[in-house]
């Protein structure tokens, strides 16, 4: 069954892929729904047996890497983390699966799509079971490849080209950086498998080493340089670039990739290297600190954007630097239970923007919308779940997750806990304001749409409704059924050695056993509460303030309109001086310097002696010989002198 | 098949692979009739021969041992017995994959030079199979003066290929090479005379446990250095690579990114290393700065490319700086990593300008803006493609990963700066290489030439399936071929530690302070 959860995807990548034009469209989805389908029974079964029945796992398959004292397995990992990860993964992409047989069906290559979002969920499965950094990376850059495929899966659109390459390149600045901690971590432990890692971490807590001339404390150089992986991936502060424009790929790859699973991966390499950070508190204040103001970043510029896919993809950004938040203070079982409710409602929010595009003849700019929930009501209903969700309303699930990162923060005492808590609840804030600026927007209100377009409004049919209405199911239950799991009482049954956290870390402890003022317990709820009056008093009752408001301060209505500035910052310091220097060093460098007084400055030299010395031959032959009479000459001598001596 | 068996565990096997391809030279200069029929026949010859010889060359793997590092399946007979010069012939760890490289890679070359090659087809043939000889006998040598006849020997048949065959200013190009070449060379020939008088022996197992002085060593390092240097090819004496590889035809492309840039490092393991420790430790430092400096330099140079055989060439030299990191990184998982690196980008590159050779066979032009949109109507070619450029990123799962990743573990504890700096290869690679595959297959089919093109057919997807095979297996399970070289980069790091631990104390490698600090 452990085996079966991680490789059936892949078998069906592979039929839908290589024979994808001889079984057809048809076939290809069956294929890939029956792999991920069973690959998620599979997953549940193994949660079950491995996180709920305590029965911690390794499956050895073979030798990946061995040099020296470098080795590293193939090998699946089922602990409560994985085990976590593994059914989220497989349940989430099922229902993505299901969708995109029902979104995708006018597009004239499915099995190629099909075939890459279950390889994408193969590479997923890989990284999260992995028992060795080097398999994690390696499921790591093959969820970055086929985050890259399916960005770029409408290949005829430039933009969509750009944006998948602007996406696998950002995260090659990550992966540099996870590189190089994967190095530390070998320099620093002589192995890079998790067992050994995690046993020797407490022995090395107070090592010191010295890396890029920097003599510095061992274990918090070596978590920050894992970390810039987890922000690459986790499109964190300076390396969130990506992921609005990734938002180029089809609708189900949105939910699949930038909501549910991948752009989580960096949460759980965190989680999963909790061993390490723990020994290493200036690195979590690090992690905190990116976390809190990526969170506050993304949610400013999330309330200003208008298509409808990059809000949502802001909003990503900005729960993340939840999850990062919950890491940075210790409570990374908080964080990893965020990313499970997060995964549902996200995908959910996802899949009914998608519904809704479809619906909208493919207009994804929600001020040419309003008005439609009486045409696509069940597309209403579930979205409408989806963001009490996420702004983190009772008794739905993002209540639990979110509040329990809020109440750790809070709970945590140090300064960037104080900073982290006042942010996150700034953010709850502005998220549950865009998260309504977008219903509102999208749903009521007069209708903005020509009535070409809302002539054709209709209701998806049952193949993506079907999915929507089960993840809303999840978004609803799944936090309020597994709370008492991941963040109270059961906690540590629950995770035993997958997560570790040291005693005066612990900050989801405190959280529960120390008393809280009435306000702060329940100030997340009031701000949410808050943000829906503000954005129903925007795009309800007033609708001109907006307008009005930007014009009084159009400085930072522009500056959030575009996105802070980074892209074209980076455009200008990164792209355009790579390019620059690449043209000098191959005209000034290569051809100007190199060549001009090595090669062919030697040859002029040749010919102008060999027309001195008046030689009658021309052309280059007569170099070639000369230059071989000079290595025979040589060879001839050699043989003359060994004789003499 | 006991027969059969037998009489391969008792053929001079090592001769007989290197000698093969001569035989089948022979009979395609004996072929008589119309320029047509030799053309074709000559073709068929060359190509069974290769083949031929690829099957023998297994027999080596087969009858190769693993667990021991010493010469196998030696071969040595009295040549010049007055000189101490002898035929002595073996294989190890190190050099063994390098033979199967060169095997492997000669059949497809003829492959790809089917229709391509129209004019002298006889010749070409004849070139390419001695070219063959050439190498294999390089890397089974185990005699200084054997080496050096097959390590020049290269040169004429590459020489020829590309002045004769090769396209542009093939002429310019084909007298670059060899200009670059030879200078280097000289020197190497200067550097052996000066060990064969000290010694006075040409066997290499011999100088392998010969001392040198160490002002001795550093001058023969220098030597060797600058022919090495130039074979890899290390910055700033790479520029005849792009040149050579633009003009060369498909197939002289291949051999020469495929097997030629190898012969430096093997140089350097086989001759510097080992041979000349106390002066590899000293140098370590440059050939690190040089490396350094050709990884950022190319990758940036490759970005701005306009012609694809150029780009992929500055790669190259790229990918070779990470070579010689790992080799003067003198650890188990540096030297394994160079090694293997070495061999996944023998078949990496190789099957990057056989793509180019693809597209260029269709079109004759290898400016990258003149295509575009080639996903729409060759689907297998933009599979083949995106393979093989993955492997070039270092993708996990591929062949080019595990090399670098190797090499990067190995040098980060010898310097983190190298590492660190090397390691930005990583992303400026990812960069060049999506940035020319965007180009030339994603996007919209407008250019009506581009349209007409068809996708691959059954020759050369014989051609590529292969490559994509390989290049899968050694990135999956690397340990085919890392076990193979084991035991030998064992023994050889500890000949050089042993040789260093009495005499190391008191080098200072070169930069001193400033490299002790970027440690």
């Amino acid at each position: 069954m452990l085996i079966a959860a991680v490789f059936l995807p892949l078998l069906g990548a592979f039929i839908a892929g290589f024979f994808g034009r001889i079984i057809g469209d048809r076939g290809s989805q069956i294929v890939t729904c029956l792999g991920v389908g069973l690959a998620a029974c599979c997953g549940i079964y193994d949660f079950f047996t491995v996180a709920i029945g305590e029965h911690d796992q390794v499956v050895n398959l073979m030798t990946f890497l061995s040099s020296g004292t470098f080795e590293a397995q193939w090998a699946l990992r089922f602990d409560t983390l994985s085990a976590v990860m593994v059914m989220t993964v497989t349940t989430v992409s099922t229902l993505i699966h299901v969708y995109a047989c029902g979104y995708m069906s006018h597009d004239d290559s499915q099995p190629r799509f099909m075939a890459y979002l279950s390889l994408f969920t193969f590479a997923m499965l890989m990284l999260v079971t992995a028992d060795n950094l080097v398999q994690l990376f390696f499921g790591w850059e093959g969820v970055g490849l086929v985050s890259y495929l399916l960005i770029g899966f409408w290949f005829k659109k430039p933009s969509a080209n750009a944006a998948a390459m602007k996406a696998f390149i950002v995260n090659r600045v990550g992966d540099f950086g996870f590189l190089l901690g994967i190095f530390a971590v070998y320099v620093l432990f002589d192995a890079v498998s998790f067992d050994v890692i995690f046993g020797a971490a407490e022995s090395k807590a107070t090592a010191e080493v010295t890396f890029f001339s920097i003599h510095a404390h061992a274990l918090t150089i070596t978590c920050l340089l894992l970390f810039v992986g987890a922000m690459g991936k986790s499109a964190q502060l300076f390396l969130h670039t990506w992921l609005p424009d990734a938002m180029e790929g089809p609708t189900p790859v949105s939910a699949l990739i930038h909501a549910a699973t991948m752009v989580t991966a960096g949460v759980f390499l965190v989680a999963r290297m909790s061993p390490l950070f723990e020994y290493a508190p200036n690195a979590l204040a690090v992690v905190t600190v990116v976390g809190a103001t990526t969170a506050f970043f993304a949610a400013t510029v999330g309330c200003v954007q208008n298509d409808i896919k990059r809000i949502i993809a802001y909003s990503t950004c900005s729960q993340l630097g939840y999850m990062f938040v919950a890491c940075g203070v210790s409570a990374y079982q908080g964080g990893i239970f965020h990313l499970m409710t997060h995964a549902w409602f996200k995908a959910l929010l996802f899949l009914s923007a998608g519904s809704v595009i479809h619906a909208m003849s493919e207009e994804q700019d929600i001020r040419k919308m309003g008005g439609v929930y009486r045409l696509i009501p069940i597309t209403f209903a579930v979205m409408t779940i989806g963001t009490i969700a996420i702004t983190g309303i009772p008794p739905f699930s993002g209540y639990f997750s979110k509040d329990m990162i809020i109440e750790s923060a809070h709970a945590a005492h140090t300064g960037v806990g104080n900073y982290a808590y006042f942010m996150t609840i700034v953010v709850a804030l502005l998220t549950s304001f865009y998260s309504w600026r977008l219903i509102f927007l999208t749903f009521l209100g007069k209708p903005r749409a020509d009535h070409h377009t809302m002539e054709h409004i209709h209701e998806s049919p049952w193949i993506m409704l079907g999915p929507l209405v089960a993840l809303s199911v999840g978004a609803v239950f799944i936090g309020g059924a597994f709370a008492d799991h991941f963040i109270g009482e059961g906690r540590e049954h629950f995770w035993r050695e997958a997560i570790r956290v040291l005693e005066h870390n612990d900050s989801i402890h405190r959280a529960h056993t120390e008393h809280v003022p009435f306000l702060i317990h329940w100030l997340p709820l009031i701000v949410s509460l808050l943000g829906l009056g503000w954005a129903y008093l925007f795009y309800i009752r007033r609708p001109d303030m907006p307008g009005r408001l930007a014009a009084a301060f159009p400085g930072v209505y522009q500056f959030l309109l575009n996105k802070w500035y980074f892209d074209e910052l980076y455009d200008w310091l990164f792209v355009k001086n790579a390019f620059r220097l690449g043209r000098f060093f191959w005209k000034k460098g290569d051809t100007g310097i190199i060549d001009r007084f090595g090669p062919d400055g030697l040859a002029a030299g040749t010919v102008a002696a060999a027309r001195r010395l008046g030689t009658v031959q021309t052309g280059y032959l007569y170099h070639y010989a000369f230059a071989m009479i000079i290595g025979i000459a040589a060879i001839v001598s050699w043989f003359v002198l060994g004789r003499a001596g | 098949m006991t027969a059969l068996s037998n009489f391969i565990t008792h053929l001079p096997i090592l001769s007989a692979v290197t000698f093969l391809p001569i035989v089948g030279a022979l009979f395609i200069l004996m072929l008589r009739g119309d320029s047509e029929t030799v053309a074709r026949q000559s073709r068929y010859v060359a190509l069974w021969t290769t083949l031929l010889t690829f099957i023998l060359s297994l027999a080596i793997w087969y009858q190769f041992e693993n667990g021991t590092a010493a010469f196998q399946l030696e071969e040595k007979f009295d040549w010049l017995p007055q000189y101490r010069i002898s035929y002595h012939m073996g294989v190890d760890g190190i050099s063994m994959l390098f033979v199967i490289l060169s095997t492997f890679l000669t059949p497809i070359c003829i492959l790809a030079s089917w229709e391509s090659i129209e004019k002298q087809v006889k010749e070409f043939m004849i070139a390419f199979l001695v070219l063959e000889t050439m190498m294999v006998g390089m890397f089974c040598a185990m005699d200084m003066v054997l080496f050096y006849v097959f390590f020049e020997g290269v040169l004429i048949p590459m020489f020829l290929i590309i002045g004769v065959w090769g396209g542009g200013r093939r002429v310019y190009s084909a007298f670059k090479f060899f200009l670059y070449t030879l200078t280097g060379s000289v020197l190497l020939l200067v550097a052996l005379l000066a060990m064969y008088f000290q010694v006075g022996t040409t066997d290499i197992p011999a100088l392998m446990e010969f001392k040198f002085s160490r002002e001795m060593q550093m001058w023969l390092w220098l030597g060797m250095f600058a022919s090495f240097a130039v074979k890899m090819p290390m910055w700033p004496v790479h520029t005849w690579l792009p040149d050579a590889h633009v003009d060369a035809p498909t197939a002289g492309s291949v051999i020469l990114a495929g097997v030629l840039l190898k012969m430096g490092g093997y140089g350097f393991l086989r001759f510097s290393l080992p041979m000349l420790p106390e002066a590899s430790l000293y140098f370590a430092p440059l050939v690190f700065g040089l490396s350094v400096i050709a990884v950022i330099y190319t990758s940036l140079v490759a970005l701005v490319q306009t012609d694809m055989k150029k780009l992929i060439a500055y790669s190259s030299v790229a990918h070779m700086g990470f070579v010689t990191i790992g080799v003067f990184a003198a650890t188990q998982q540096g030297v394994q990593g160079a090694i293997f690196q070495m061999l996944s980008h023998g078949v990496g590159s190789a099957a990057l300008f056989l793509c180019v050779g693809v597209v260029y066979d269709r079109l004759h032009t290898r400016d990258i803006d003149r295509y575009g949109g080639l996903v729409n109507n060759m689907p297998k070619y933009a599979f083949a493609f995106m393979v093989f450029m993955l492997a070039s990123v270092g993708l996990p799962g591929t062949a080019g990963f595990v090399g670098e990743f190797l090499i990067l573990t190995g040098t980060f504890p010898v310097s983190s700066w190298v590492a660190l700096l090397a390691a930005t290869g990583v992303i400026l690679g990812a960069a060049y290489m999506l940035y020319l595959y965007r180009r030339v297959v994603y996007g919209e089919l407008t250019k009506a030439d581009v349209k007409e093109m068809l996708d691959l057919d059954p020759r050369e997807i014989a051609i590529l399936a292969p490559l994509i095979i390989v290049v899968m297996w050694m990135g999956i399970y690397p340990m085919s071929f890392l076990d193979v070289m084991d035991a030998s980069v064992t023994n050889l790091l500890k000949h050089y530690h042993d040789a260093l631990a009495t005499r190391a104390a008191d080098i200072t490698p070169l930069g001193g302070q400033l490299f002790a600090w970027l440690r």
